[in-house]
Formats: structure tokens, sequence, C-alpha cells
């Protein structure tokens, strides 16, 4: 799939901007703060709903403005689809498609995908295990986009079971005091009732928690070989990086999971149910959940060894890369088409020998958007069209084709 | 921020569900324009409703007397309760010409996260209810979301022990949808359609 057209009013630092692209290569080159990035990041939040830079939609609206709108002119086997989305911070946003209004803005998840890396994905490597989970749940997404709901849902009932655990906490610890409580015609100690209530939501939170480790572990167990070879290509072959998937479960099971196995999703269930039994006592005492997707982790290894903390500063860059076009070969094997690739400021970071893999590694794609400061450090053989960006002005550079 | 009265007015309605400060800008200064009788009517059926309108001593559904116009009605059938959330779910309900028996109004829906507790909910008036033993069906019919999902769940808990049939309103309704909302097509085929959760 492509973008063929870009709108956006009051998004980042742009009033208005149009901007026409085409399949193949584009590269938007431009001084730093001119705008680059803006432009890519609004295509980015089309495909996703977030920004790959700000955890909240306020700083996508331009200064002073009320609301953002982008639309996007999205082609994908000849046939074109327009988002458009409307941010309204504090307010719901809205989306429309193809100018139907949408009941839900999620929605729209598909018409677009992507695949965007830039220089915040370091912290892939470098950063808490957020970063990671937050990687494998956008790819779960983007491969089917229902997980979306569940991802949601899965958030709201953490926040509803954390709430319980903290209020509930000075009942569900001593708590023998007896109180007239709703519980059939017997009267029954606050504790009990509060358990209760607990099991209620062990039971709800499981129920979306088990399919979404479920559905990690075979993003998981799929993407590996992937990151194998896109690994390989990028740092040309130093050594092998592998990701393995580091559950909260208890720990036979989470051995189980970290030796690649999948069991259904019954048998997670259950174990998590297991799990919550076994941890109650200390999240009572710390009022919070401590198990369950939410506190797992991928633990990426280079060679014998945990890129974290120990893979250099080249390599940790190689490995989010990896990581990235791992995402990108996956997407396309699974929906046999295309997501749109952005990189945004990567050349820069990177020495000539990867640039140049990186660049033979991408010259297939059937999008490629590419920021850059410097045209010079984008490869020669990745310069399509490339679009100057001067002070949120777009204008066209010329092509070589 | 304007002077006064109109501010206490705009601040006033702002407080309001589902009218956000332009909304309670604009209703104000539509107020301002109206004549003084439209204005008058709607003072007084504020102050009527306070006045008249009460809870259903049985089933907690709004009421003008002691019992709603449900349970006061001897052509209802006794031995089935439908339990919802809120009086805006029973007339919904009431809408699809679907159920026959009466009702209970918990109340809500447990939420920890606005501390709303299984205490704040009329689930022991309930009890009371079903231990006349004059009930055979109880059918669970808050709203298809997390938090009424988790308040079905706790009530079947409770039920589970009890000599009842007991349903849950059938999805078909659209999911993190609110029970008001949901066409009369649609509820009433979740009707039909409800699910046995224990006899
Ligand atoms: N919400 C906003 N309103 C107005 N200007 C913004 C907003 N967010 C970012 N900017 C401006 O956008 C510029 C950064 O644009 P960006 O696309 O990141 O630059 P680059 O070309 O280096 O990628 C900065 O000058 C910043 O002040
Ligand atoms: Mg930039
Ligand atoms: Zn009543």
């Amino acid at each position: 799939m492509h973008v063929r057209h870009l709108t956006l009013a009051d998004f980042r630092s742009y009033p208005r901007a149009d901007l026409p692209l085409e399949p193949g290569i584009t590269t938007l080159v431009g001084l730093n703060g001119q705008g680059k990035t803006n432009l890519v990041e609004a295509i980015g939040y089309v495909a996703t709903l977030s920004s790959h830079r700000v955890a909240t939609d306020a700083p996508l609206v331009r200064f002073g403005a009320g609301q953002s709108i982008v639309r996007a002119a999205v082609v994908r086997d000849g046939r074109e689809s327009v988002v458009e989305l409307e941010l309204n911070p504090g307010r719901a946003n809205r989306a429309r498609l193809n100018k139907s209004p949408l009941t839900r803005p999620r929605d729209v998840l598909g018409t677009l995908r992507t695949v965007l890396f830039a220089p915040e994905d370091l912290a892939l490597v470098k950063g808490d295990p957020g970063e990671r989970r937050r990687f494998l749940d956008d790819l779960l997404v983007a491969r089917q986009p229902r997980w979306a709901g569940v991802r949601a849902d899965h958030d709201k009932l953490l926040k509803q079971r954390g709430a319980l655990l903290k209020s509930a906490q000075p009942v569900l610890r001593k708590g023998r005091s007896r109180r007239r409580v709703p519980d059939g015609l017997d009267e029954v100690s606050e504790r009990e009732s509060a358990l209760h209530t607990l099991e209620v939501w062990n039971a709800q939170l499981a129920q979306v928690a088990a399919p979404l480790i479920y559905a990690r572990l075979r993003l998981v167990r799929d993407l590996g070989p992937h990151l194998a070879s896109t690994y390989d290509e990028v740092s040309a072959g130093q050594s092998d990086a592998r990701i393995t998937y580091r559950a909260s479960l208890r720990d036979e099971f989470a051995a189980r999971l970290a030796a690649g196995e999948v069991p259904e999703i019954e048998e997670i269930h259950a174990e998590l149910l297991a799990s919550y039994d076994a941890m109650r006592a200390q999240e009572i005492e710390r009022g919070q959940n401590l198990v369950g997707p939410h506190r797992d982790d991928l633990l990426l290894t280079l060679g014998e060894l945990p890129a974290k903390g120990y893979a250099s500063h080249g390599e940790s860059w190689s490995f989010a890369l990896g990581l990235k076009l791992a995402a990108y070969h996956l997407l396309r094997t699974d929906l046999r088409d295309d997501p749109v690739l952005i990189l945004d400021d990567v050349f820069a970071e990177l020495d000539s020998g990867r640039r140049e893999r990186l660049a033979a590694l991408v010259a297939d794609c059937e999008q490629v958007l590419i920021t850059a400061a410097v045209p010079e450090d984008v490869p020669e053989s990745l310069r399509g069209r490339s679009v100057r960006i001067r002070l949120g002005e777009i204008e066209e550079v010329g092509s070589d084709e | 921020m304007y002077e006064g009265a109109v501010q206490d007015l705009i601040d006033e309605l702002g407080r309001l569900p589902g009218v956000g400060p332009k909304g309670a800008q604009r209703i104000a200064f539509h107020l301002l324009q109206a004549d003084p009788q439209d204005v008058e009517r709607l003072s007084d059926v504020l102050l009527a409703v306070k006045e008249k309108v009460r809870y259903c001593e049985r089933c907690f559904n709004v009421a003008e007397s002691q019992l709603c116009r449900v349970c006061a009605d001897q052509r209802r059938d006794q031995s089935a309760i439908c339990v919802v959330e809120e009086p805006k779910d029973v007339v919904a309900i009431e809408r699809t010409r679907e159920f026959r028996g009466t009702y209970h109004v918990l109340g809500g829906a447990i939420s920890p996260i606005d501390g709303i507790g299984p205490g704040d909910l009329r689930f022991t008036e309930l009890m009371t209810r079903l231990a006349s033993g004059e009930v055979t069906e109880v059918i669970i019919a808050t709203d298809p979301n997390l938090e009424g999902e988790a308040t079905a769940a706790y009530l079947s808990r409770f039920l589970k022990g009890m000599d009842l049939k007991v349903t849950r309103l059938a999805s078909g309704l659209p999911v993190g949808g609110d029970l008001e909302y949901a066409d009369e097509v649609t509820l009433g085929r979740a009707f039909e359609g409800r699910t046995l959760v224990h006899v």
C-alpha cells in the first residue's frame, strides 16, 4: 500500500499542509526543526492513532489551535480509501473513512499500515520493559486490528482491579469487622465480600490477559526468524540476535514460555488465575496488579549476552533497526502487501556500511519515506524523489527518475 | 467570565452530565432570550421532579407514589425480575414490549475506579425480594461493558446456590455500549436470545 496524499490542518507546526506522495522512495530534506518529522508523525498517527514521540494528543495540535485535522488518501491494490481524523484534546477524537463517520476512531485501524523507525526507537533496546511491550502490542494491532479492543479492555480492567486492590487494602489486609454487607440474607464479613469482588475482577481480567499473552507469544515466535535475518543483514553477520518472552507468571510456567512454547489460551488462563492466587498477599500489600501482560518483558539477546547493558551503541542501533525491519517483513508476509516504511532521521546515526546495507534492504519496498537533515547521509541508491521542507513550507526539488 | 447571575447559570448547567462549557453557554443565552413563561415552566418541572418523584420501595425505579408503575401493575409477572443498572434502562426495556415481569434497579455498576463497590448498590434489597420465594427467574440486564459484566458476574455468584433460573441478556448488543442506546430491535432480540447462566 502507499499514501497518495496527506493533508494537515493545525497539526504540530503546520497551519495547513498538502503533501502529494508517490510509491517508491521519497526523501524529505531540510534543516532541523523545519517540520520533517511532523509530517511523517502525522502519517504514523493515521496508522496507529498514536504518535511515536508523545503519549498524549495535546502536543500534536498546533499551539493555540483547538483541534487538528489529518487526512490521508491510502491506495491498496489500486483502490483508494480516505481516512480523516479530528484530534480534539480533552474530548473524544473523531474519525471518518471515505467521508462516513465511524462510531469509534479505532475502526480506521488497518486502513493504513506503517512501520516507523526513528531515533526514539533506541529505547527498544536501552529503555524500560514498557517500550518493548508497546512494540509487541502495536505490532499485534497492525497484524489484526481487533487487538486494539482487547488492549483497551485490558488497560481498563487493570485500572479497575488496581483501584480495587488499593481501596480494599485495609479490609483485605486484616478485616474481621462485621458490617451489613450485601450478601444474600446472611451477614458475611466485609473481607469476604471484598474477596468475592476481587475474584470477579480476576476472572474478567484473565479473560483478556490470557489471549493477549497468547497472541504475544505467537508474535514472538513468528518474528524471531525475521529478526535473525534482518539483524544479520544490517550488521553484516556479527552475531545472532534473538528475542525471548519473559512472563511475570509462576517460574515453571514462565520458563516454558521462555523456551518458546505457546500453550493453549485455556492453559494460560488457568495459570493466570493460579498466579493471582499465589500473589494475592503481595498484591494486596502493595495495592498493585503484579501479574500479567503489563508486567511482562521481551528479552533481547546478542549471541549469549543480553543486549540491554551489554551491546555497544552501534549494536543497539542495529538491534532496534533489526526489530523494526523484522516487523516490516512479518506484516508484508502476513498481509501479502507492503506496509509504508518510514525512516525518520536514521541515516545520520549509521556508519556508511550500515547505511548501504539498509539501503539495499529497503530498495524493493512499495513506499519508503525518509527524512534527513543532510541529503548526503542518504545513500545515492535511495535518492528517489526529494522534497525540501523549509519553515513548514513544502517544495518539490525533483526526482532522479 | 460573565456577570453574576449569568455566570452562576452557566456554572450550574456546566455541572450537568453531557453538558460542556460551550453547551452551557449556549443554553444559558437561549434561556436569557426565551419567553418568561417558557422559563417558568422549566423551573416548575425542575422543582416538581425533586418534590414528587421518588424511588419505588420495591424495585427502586423512579416512581410518583410508593410503588412505580410497573410494580403497581397487577398484570405483571411477579415471578420474573430483570436486574438493571439505572431507571433509564427500565424505560429502554419497556419500549421493546418483550418483558412482562418486574425490575430491580441496582443504582449503578461495580466500578472500583469510581469508588463503587457492591455495598453501594441495592444487592441486599434484591436478596430480600428473592427470599420471599415468589421469584423463579432472574434476568441480568446490566450494561454490556466491563463494569456491567463484572456486576453481572458478582450477582450470578450469589444467585448460584439459589433455586432460580438465571439468565444474562444475550449479546448482539453493541459491546462497550449502554443499554439505553441500544435500538429497540436489538434489545428485543437480546431478550428472546438471553443465555442461561445457571438454573
Ligand atoms: N504543537 C505545536 N505547535 C506549533 N509548533 C510545533 C508544535 N509541535 C512542534 N512544533 C514545532 O515543530 C518543529 C519541529 O518539527 P520537526 O518536524 O520535529 O522538525 P524536523 O524537521 O527536525 O524533523 C519545532 O520548531 C517545534 O517548535
Ligand atoms: Mg526530525
Ligand atoms: Zn417498582
